[in-house]
C-alpha cells in the first residue's frame, strides 16, 4: 500500500456547504465521553447515589476504625446497668447484659461489612470467572455449568447456609461464614455473568476483533469483560446487602458468628427477650443493619439506572 | 434555507373539496435533560380525501414525529408546542383524551413500522383484529369473528380463518404486516397513516404488501399519509411528496415534478444520491476523467486463465444443525449450498440476496470466522483451511471485514484512537509514536479530523462510525475487504458518501471488495460483478451491466422489479452522470 | 406443550439428584462428626455411637450411604428423629400448616404487590411511585426477623389486634400476621418487578398500536400492559413459593408455629443433624416442584414458549 497521500479533492469531499455539513462535523469542544464517563455523568446527578455513597463511606469507616467513634469496649458489660436508660456517654443506653448499646452497634459493623465484602469478593472471583468462561467459550463447559447452577439454585441460600453452619460447632468465625455463603452464592453471579457475556459475545465488535487477528482470550479480556461488567457490578452490589442479611440471620439463629464476635444479628436475637420492656434495645442494631444493607441496595439501584441506556434517555 | 411555498397544492378532484387533514405550522418538542429539543419546526401540509401523500426524510428529520402527532401518540415527553392539526375541520391538538380515543381507529388508522414488535405476542392475531372492531363499534361477538377473518383475507392473508387462531410469532414478517394492515383498516378510517410500513421486510415482500395496500386504499377511497426514508418508494406510491429535513418541510409538490425538477438543494442532493434512481457505477475521483465504458470492461471478459483472482470460493456448503420440535431431534438447514465464485484483484463483486439466502454465511466463511461443511476458500491459490496459526494471522492482515451495523461494530468502551490502533497493536506494527501517526493518516483517509481520536463511538453519527470502521479495516493495509451490508443501516446521503469513499479507496489502494447486500440499487453503484443468491445457491452470476440489463433468471427479474422506483418511467436518463452529484457530498 | 413439559420433567431429574447429593454431602461428609455432635456436651457411649452410625449407614462407603439415603427420600422414608418419632409423621403433621402459611403469604404479596406495582409503573416518576419504591427498599433492607419482632410486638402484643403467637391454634386469623411477615420481603420484590415490567411494556410498540386501534385506556392497560407484565411476575411468584417454605424457618420460629420451618428451627437449635437433613430435603423437593410448576405456568402464559 502506498503511503496514503492527502488528496487535494479531500478538502471539498465532505465539505460543509449546507446544513448537511453540520451533521457530519465532530463536536470537538465537549469533553470526550466513554460509556463509563457517560454513566458517571448520569450517576453524579442522582441524589440516591450520593446518599448511598455517603452511607457506604460511613459504614466502611466505622467498620475499619470503630475506636474513632467510641472509646468504650463493647464487651465490657456490667449487670447493674442492665437495660439502663441512655446517660451521658451512653447515648443508646444499655442492653440486658448491661453492655453499652452504642459501642456494640459501632463494633457490630465490622462483622457485617467484613462478611459482606469478603463474600462478595469470593463470589465475584469464582462466579465471574466461571460464568465468563462458560458464556464466552460455550460448549460442554457451559452445559455443565448450567446444570450445576440449577442444582445450587434448587437450595435456597439461607437454607443451605443453615444446614452447613450448624455442622460447624466450634470453629465458627467470619471466614467460615464467608466460605459457606460464597459456596452457595457464586452460582447466582455466575449466571448473571454468563448472561452478560453471551449478550456481548455476539456483538459485531467482538467478531471484528477476532477478524483483526486477536486471540480468543485477548478478545475476552479486552472487549467482552469490560462491556459485560455493568450487570455484574450491579448484581454484586445488591448481593453484598443480601449477604449481610444472611449473616445476620445465621447469627440470629445462633449458628453464625460466635458470641465473642460482636454482631448485629446476635444482638438482635438477644434483644428479642427485652422487646416488651425496652424496644429501643432492638431498634439500634436493627437500624444499623438496615441502613447498611439499604445503602448497598440503593447504590446498586443507582448504578443500574445510570448504566441502563433506556432509563438514561428518559 | 430557501423558503418554500407549501399550500399551492391543488386538490386532486375538484377545488371545492375540503382537505381531510390540514397541518399548519406544527411544532413538536421533546423535554430532555438539556432542555426542550424541537423535533418538528413549523411543518405545514395538507391531505385531501382519497389522496396519498408521502413524507420523505432521513432519520431524525421529524417525519415519524409529525405522523405520531396526527394520531396523538407522541412518544415519551413529546408535546405539540405550536400550530394546529385540523382533521375534518376540527383542531385535534385541542381535543381531550376521550375525543382522541373516538378518533383513533375509527377515523385515523395506523400501520406501524416494525411488524415484528407491533402485535402483542400473547394474544391471537384474530383477537387483536376483533379488538379493533369492538372498540370502534363495528361488530361484536361472532359477527366480529367473521368480520376479522374477512379483513385478514382482504389484507391478503391466505387461509385467514385458520391464521386468525394463531399467535404473532407463528407469522412471517410479511404476514404480520398484512395483519397490521387489516387492523389499521378495520373500522374503515378516512385517513391511514403508514409509517415506514415495509422497511423491515425483504424487497420482494415489500412490493407485494405495498401493492396490496395501495389497491385496497384506492378501492376504499382511504387517504394515506405515507412515511418513508426512500424517495424512490415515495415517488412510486404517492401523488404528492413532502420532503422533510431537520424538522422542517423543505419542499413539497406532486411526486413527479419533484423528482424531475427538485428545487431545494437538499432535495436535489437526495434525488441525485438515491440509489434506486442512480443507474451507473460510481466513479472514483481519478476515474472521473476516464470514460466509464473503459472502467466497466476490465472485468468479466478476460478468460479465467488470465484472470488474477485474489480469492476463489469452490463448492462451498454449510449445513447448520438446529434443534427440532422434539427433544433430541435435530433438523438440518443448508444455509450455503454449493457456492462457487472468484473475485479478480482490484474489483468489486456483490453477493445479493434476501434474508435467509445465505449471503452473510458466505461472508463469514470467506473471513474464516466460520468453517464450511464442505468446499474450500482459496486466497492466491492457497486453501485457507490449511493455514497454520501464524499464516492465519497473516491472512487476517490481508482480508478485513466491515460490518452492517455502525453502532454494533465498534466497541463502545474504546476511544476512536484505540479502535483504529487495535489492529496495529495486535500485529505488532511500529511503536507507539508511529502507530499514532498511522492513526492520524487513516483518519485523514476517511476524511475525519485528527481530533476525532479522543472521541468515543457514541459521540459519532452512523456515517462517521462506519468511516471509523473503514479506517480500522484499512489499518493493516489489507488487499481485500468484505463488506457485510456495510451501508444498509445508513441514510441515503450518508450511504452515497460512504460508497464514494469506498470506491475512491479502491482505485487508490488497489483494494478488492466482496460486497454483501440485499439492495440491488446499491449493487449498481459499486459492483463490477454480481452473484445473486437464493436459498443458499447462486442462481445468477454475471457482470453488473448484464444482470441489470439482461437478467436471465426469473428471480433476478423479480428482485430488479422490486427496487423501489424501478418502475418509474420518468427516471431521468443519467447514463453519463454528473460526477459532482455524488462526490460533493 | 406436552413435549415441553416432558422435557422440563427430564431436566429436573439431574437437578434433584444433584441437590440431594449436595445436601447429603454437606451434612455427612463434611469435617465434624454429626454423631458425636448428637450427644452435646455430655458425649455418647461408644456402643451407642456405633449403633447410630449403623442406623444412618455411616459405616458404609459414601456412595452407598447416599444411595440408601436417596432410596429413603424416594420412598418417603426419612428415618426417625432424635426423640424416636418417625420423621415422616413429623412432616405429615407440619407440612399442611406450612403450606397454608406459605399460600397466605403468596396471596398477600401477589395481590398487594401487583396492585401497587401497577399503579407505580403507570405513574413512574410521580410521588406515589417514589414513595412506594423507598418503602420497598426499606422492607428489603430490614431482615425478616426484625420485621417479625416489630409486628409481633406492636400488632400482636401492644395493640392486640391479632394473636402474637400461633401454637396449636392454626387458623387463617392466627396465621395472618406471620403470613404478612413471611411475604413482606417478597412483596417488595413483586412490587418492583411489576413496576419495572409495566413501565417497560407501556412503551412497547404493540401497546401504541393497541391505542391507535381506538382502544380505551383502561382496556389497553389491562388487556395489553398488565397481561404481558404478569408473565415475569407469575414466574417469580411460583419460584417464591419454594423460597417461602424456606423462609418459614425464621417466621415459624418467631411465631411459634408447628410447621416444617418451626420443626427445622428447633432441630437446628438442638443439633439434630438427621432431622435437619430430612426436612431440608423435603423443602428442596418442594422448591424443585414449585419451579417445575412455574415453567408449566410460564408456557401457559406465554405462547412463544409453548410452541417453541
Amino acid at each position: 500500500m502506498p503511503d496514503a497521500p492527502v488528496r487535494p479533492d479531500q478538502a471539498h469531499f465532505f465539505a460543509a456547504d449546507t446544513e448537511l455539513g453540520l451533521v457530519d462535523q465532530v463536536d470537538e469542544t465537549s469533553a470526550p465521553t466513554s460509556l463509563w464517563a457517560d454513566a458517571w455523568q448520569n450517576l453524579r446527578r442522582r441524589p440516591l447515589f450520593w446518599v448511598s455513597a455517603a452511607l457506604i463511606a460511613l459504614v466502611l469507616l466505622v467498620a475499619a476504625f470503630p475506636s474513632m467513634f467510641t472509646s468504650l469496649d463493647p464487651r465490657f458489660c456490667e449487670l447493674r446497668n442492665s437495660l439502663g436508660e441512655p446517660t451521658a456517654g451512653h447515648p443508646f443506653g444499655f442492653d440486658r447484659q448491661g453492655c453499652d448499646i452504642y459501642a456494640r452497634t459501632i463494633y457490630g459493623a465490622r462483622a457485617s461489612v467484613a462478611t459482606g465484602v469478603l463474600t462478595t469478593l469470593l463470589v465475584l472471583i469464582v462466579g465471574g470467572i466461571v460464568g465468563g468462561v462458560a458464556g464466552f467459550y460455550g460448549g460442554w463447559f457451559d452445559s455443565l455449568l448450567s446444570r450445576v447452577t440449577d442444582i445450587f439454585f434448587a437450595i435456597p441460600l439461607v437454607l443451605a447456609a443453615i444446614v452447613v453452619m450448624q455442622m460447624f460447632k466450634e470453629s465458627r468465625n467470619i471466614l467460615t461464614v464467608v466460605l459457606v455463603l460464597g459456596i452457595f452464592g457464586w452460582p447466582q453471579l455466575a449466571r448473571v455473568t454468563r448472561g452478560a457475556v453471551v449478550a456481548v459475545r455476539h456483538s459485531e465488535f467482538v467478531t471484528a476483533a477476532r477478524a483483526l487477528g486477536a486471540s480468543r482470550l485477548a478478545t475476552l479480556i479486552r472487549h467482552v469483560a469490560p462491556n459485560a461488567s455493568g450487570p455484574v457490578i450491579v448484581t454484586s452490589t445488591v448481593a453484598l446487602g443480601t449477604y449481610i442479611v444472611a449473616e445476620a440471620t445465621l447469627s440470629f439463629l445462633g449458628i453464625g458468628l460466635p458470641p465473642q464476635i460482636t454482631s448485629w444479628g446476635a444482638d438482635i436475637a438477644k434483644a428479642q427477650t427485652s422487646l416488651r420492656s425496652e424496644p429501643m434495645v432492638l431498634f439500634y442494631p436493627s437500624a444499623a443493619l438496615a441502613l447498611t444493607v439499604l445503602s448497598f441496595i440503593m447504590m446498586g439501584d443507582a448504578v443500574r439506572d445510570a448504566l441502563d441506556p433506556k432509563a438514561r434517555t428518559r | 434555507m430557501i423558503p418554500v411555498e407549501i399550500d399551492t397544492q391543488a386538490p386532486p378532484l375538484a377545488t371545492t373539496v375540503e382537505p381531510l387533514l390540514r397541518i399548519s405550522d406544527l411544532e413538536v418538542s421533546f423535554a430532555t435533560a438539556n432542555g426542550l429539543v424541537q423535533a418538528v419546526r413549523g411543518v405545514s401540509l395538507t391531505v385531501y380525501p382519497g389522496q396519498t401523500v408521502a413524507i420523505v426524510g432521513e432519520s431524525g428529520s421529524g417525519k415519524s414525529t409529525t405522523a405520531h402527532a396526527v394520531i396523538g401518540l407522541l412518544p415519551g415527553t413529546g408535546k405539540v408546542t405550536g400550530g394546529t392539526i385540523e382533521f375534518g375541520g376540527v383542531d385535534i391538538t385541542q381535543a381531550d383524551a376521550k375525543d382522541m380515543v373516538a378518533l383513533r381507529g375509527k377515523e385515523i388508522g395506523l400501520v406501524p413500522q416494525d411488524p415484528m414488535s407491533n402485535l402483542n405476542p400473547v394474544w391471537k392475531v384474530g383477537f387483536q383484529v376483533k379488538e379493533a372492531l369492538r372498540a370502534n363499534g363495528v361488530a361484536t361477538g361472532s359477527a366480529a369473528t367473521a368480520r376479522a377473518n374477512e379483513l385478514l383475507a382482504e389484507a391478503g392473508l391466505r387461509d385467514a380463518a385458520r391464521r386468525a387462531k394463531q399467535y404473532p410469532h407463528q407469522f412471517s414478517g410479511g404476514m404480520l404486516q398484512r395483519a397490521l394492515i387489516a387492523i389499521g383498516l378495520a373500522a374503515r378510517p378516512q385517513l391511514l397513516i403508514a409509517d415506514e410500513p415495509t422497511s423491515a421486510l425483504d424487497v420482494t415482500v415489500q412490493r407485494t404488501v405495498l401493492d396490496h395496500l395501495q389497491g385496497l386504499t384506492r378501492e376504499l377511497g382511504t387517504a394515506v399519509l405515507f412515511i418513508t426514508h426512500d424517495l424512490g418508494l415515495a415517488a412510486e406510491r404517492a401523488d404528492h411528496l413532502v420532503v422533510m429535513y431537520r424538522g422542517k418541510v423543505v419542499e413539497s409538490g406532486p411526486a413527479r415534478e419533484i423528482l424531475a425538477d427538485p428545487s431545494h438543494p437538499y432535495t436535489r442532493r437526495l434525488v441525485a444520491s438515491a440509489p434506486s434512481l442512480a443507474s451507473r457505477r460510481i466513479q472514483s475521483a481519478k476515474e472521473r476523467g476516464v470514460r466509464s465504458s473503459e472502467l466497466l470492461t476490465h472485468a468479466g471478459d478476460d478468460g479465467p486463465s488470465r484472470r488474477d483472482d485474489i480469492i476463489s470460493v469452490e463448492h462451498l456448503t454449510r449445513v447448520f444443525r438446529l434443534p427440532g420440535g422434539r427433544p433430541g431431534a435435530t433438523r438440518e438447514l443448508t444455509a450455503v449450498d454449493d457456492v462457487t465464485f472468484a473475485i479478480p484483484r482490484g474489483t468489486t463483486t456483490a453477493l445479493v440476496g434476501e434474508s435467509g439466502s445465505g449471503k452473510s454465511t458466505v461472508a463469514k466463511i470467506v473471513l474464516n470466522l466460520l468453517e464450511p461443511t464442505s468446499g474450500r476458500v482459496l486466497i492466491d491459490g492457497t486453501d485457507v483451511s490449511t493455514l497454520d496459526r501464524r499464516r492465519l494471522f497473516d491472512f487476517r492482515r490481508r482480508v478485513q471485514p466491515i460490518f452492517q451495523n455502525p453502532y454494533g461494530s465498534l466497541d463502545p468502551m474504546y476511544s476512536i484512537y484505540r479502535t483504529i490502533e487495535e489492529p496495529l497493536r495486535i500485529h505488532g506494527v511500529g511503536d507507539k509514536r508511529t502507530r499514532e501517526a498511522r492513526v492520524r493518516e487513516l483518519l485523514d483517509l476517511v476524511a475525519l479530523p485528527a481530533s476525532t481520536m479522543r472521541r468515543f463511538p457514541n459521540e459519532l453519527s452512523g456515517g462517521q462510525r462506519q468511516r471509523i470502521a473503514i479506517a480500522r479495516a484499512l489499518a493493516l493495509e489489507p488487499e481485500m475487504i468484505v463488506c457485510d451490508e456495510a451501508v444498509s443501516a445508513l441514510d441515503v446521503l450518508v450511504q452515497a458518501q460512504v460508497l464514494t469513499l469506498l470506491n475512491d479507496l479502491q482505485t487508490e489502494l488497489g483494494l478488492t471488495y466482496l460486497f454483501i447486500t440485499h439492495d440491488l440499487a446499491v449493487v449498481r453503484q459499486i459492483a463490477d460483478e454480481v452473484c445473486v443468491m437464493q436459498d443458499g445457491r447462486i442462481v445468477e452470476a454475471a457482470t453488473t451491466d448484464e444482470v441489470f440489463d439482461h437478467p436471465r433468471e426469473e428471480y433476478t427479474r423479480e428482485l430488479l422489479d422490486a427496487i423501489p422506483g424501478a418502475r418509474l418511467a420518468m427516471t431521468p436518463d443519467r447514463g453519463d452522470p454528473e460526477p459532482t452529484d455524488a462526490a460533493v457530498l | 406443550m406436552a413435549w415441553y413439559i416432558g422435557r422440563r420433567l427430564v431436566q429436573t431429574i439431574p437437578v434433584f439428584l444433584g441437590a440431594t447429593l449436595l445436601i447429603y454431602a454437606m451434612v455427612f461428609a463434611l469435617p465434624g462428626d454429626p454423631v458425636a455432635a448428637l450427644g452435646g456436651d455430655r458425649g455418647l457411649s461408644p456402643a451407642l455411637v456405633e449403633r447410630i452410625r449403623e442406623s444412618f449407614n455411616l459405616d458404609k462407603p459414601f456412595l452407598v450411604q447416599y444411595l440408601l439415603y436417596l432410596k429413603g427420600v424416594v420412598t418417603f422414608d426419612f428415618g426417625t428423629t432424635f426423640s424416636g418419632r418417625s420423621v415422616r409423621d413429623v412432616i405429615g403433621e407440619a407440612l399442611p400448616t406450612t403450606f397454608m402459611l406459605a399460600f397466605m403469604a403468596l396471596v398477600f404479596e401477589a395481590v398487594l404487590g401487583v396492585a401497587a406495582g401497577l399503579v407505580a409503573g403507570l405513574r413512574k416518576g410521580k410521588a406515589f411511585d417514589a414513595t412506594v419504591l423507598i418503602v420497598s427498599l426499606f422492607v428489603i433492607a430490614v431482615p425478616t426477623f426484625v420485621i417479625g419482632f416489630v409486628l409481633q410486638f406492636t400488632v400482636g402484643v401492644k395493640w392486640g389486634v391479632l394473636p402474637p403467637t400461633v401454637g396449636s391454634d392454626v387458623s387463617v386469623r392466627t396465621l395472618l400476621l406471620p403470613a404478612m411477615v413471611l411475604g413482606a420481603v417478597s412483596l417488595a420484590y413483586v412490587l418492583r418487578l411489576t413496576r419495572t415490567s409495566v413501565a417497560e411494556n407501556l412503551t412497547a410498540d404493540y401497546v401504541r398500536t393497541a391505542t391507535a386501534k381506538g382502544l380505551s385506556r383502561p382496556r389497553v392497560v389491562t388487556v395489553h400492559v398488565l397481561r404481558n407484565s404478569l408473565i415475569p411476575v407469575v414466574t417469580f411468584l411460583g419460584a417464591d413459593l419454594g423460597a417461602l417454605m424456606g423462609g418459614a424457618i425464621i417466621t415459624e420460629g418467631i411465631f411459634n408455629i408447628n410447621g416444617v420451618g418451626g420443626t427445622l428451627y428447633r432441630a437446628i437449635l438442638q443439633g439434630q443433624s438427621s432431622t435437619v437433613v430430612s426436612l431440608t430435603t423435603v423443602l428442596v423437593v418442594i422448591y424443585i416442584a414449585a419451579n417445575l410448576l412455574v415453567d408449566v405456568l410460564y408456557a401457559a402464559l406465554d405462547p412463544r414458549i409453548r410452541y417453541a
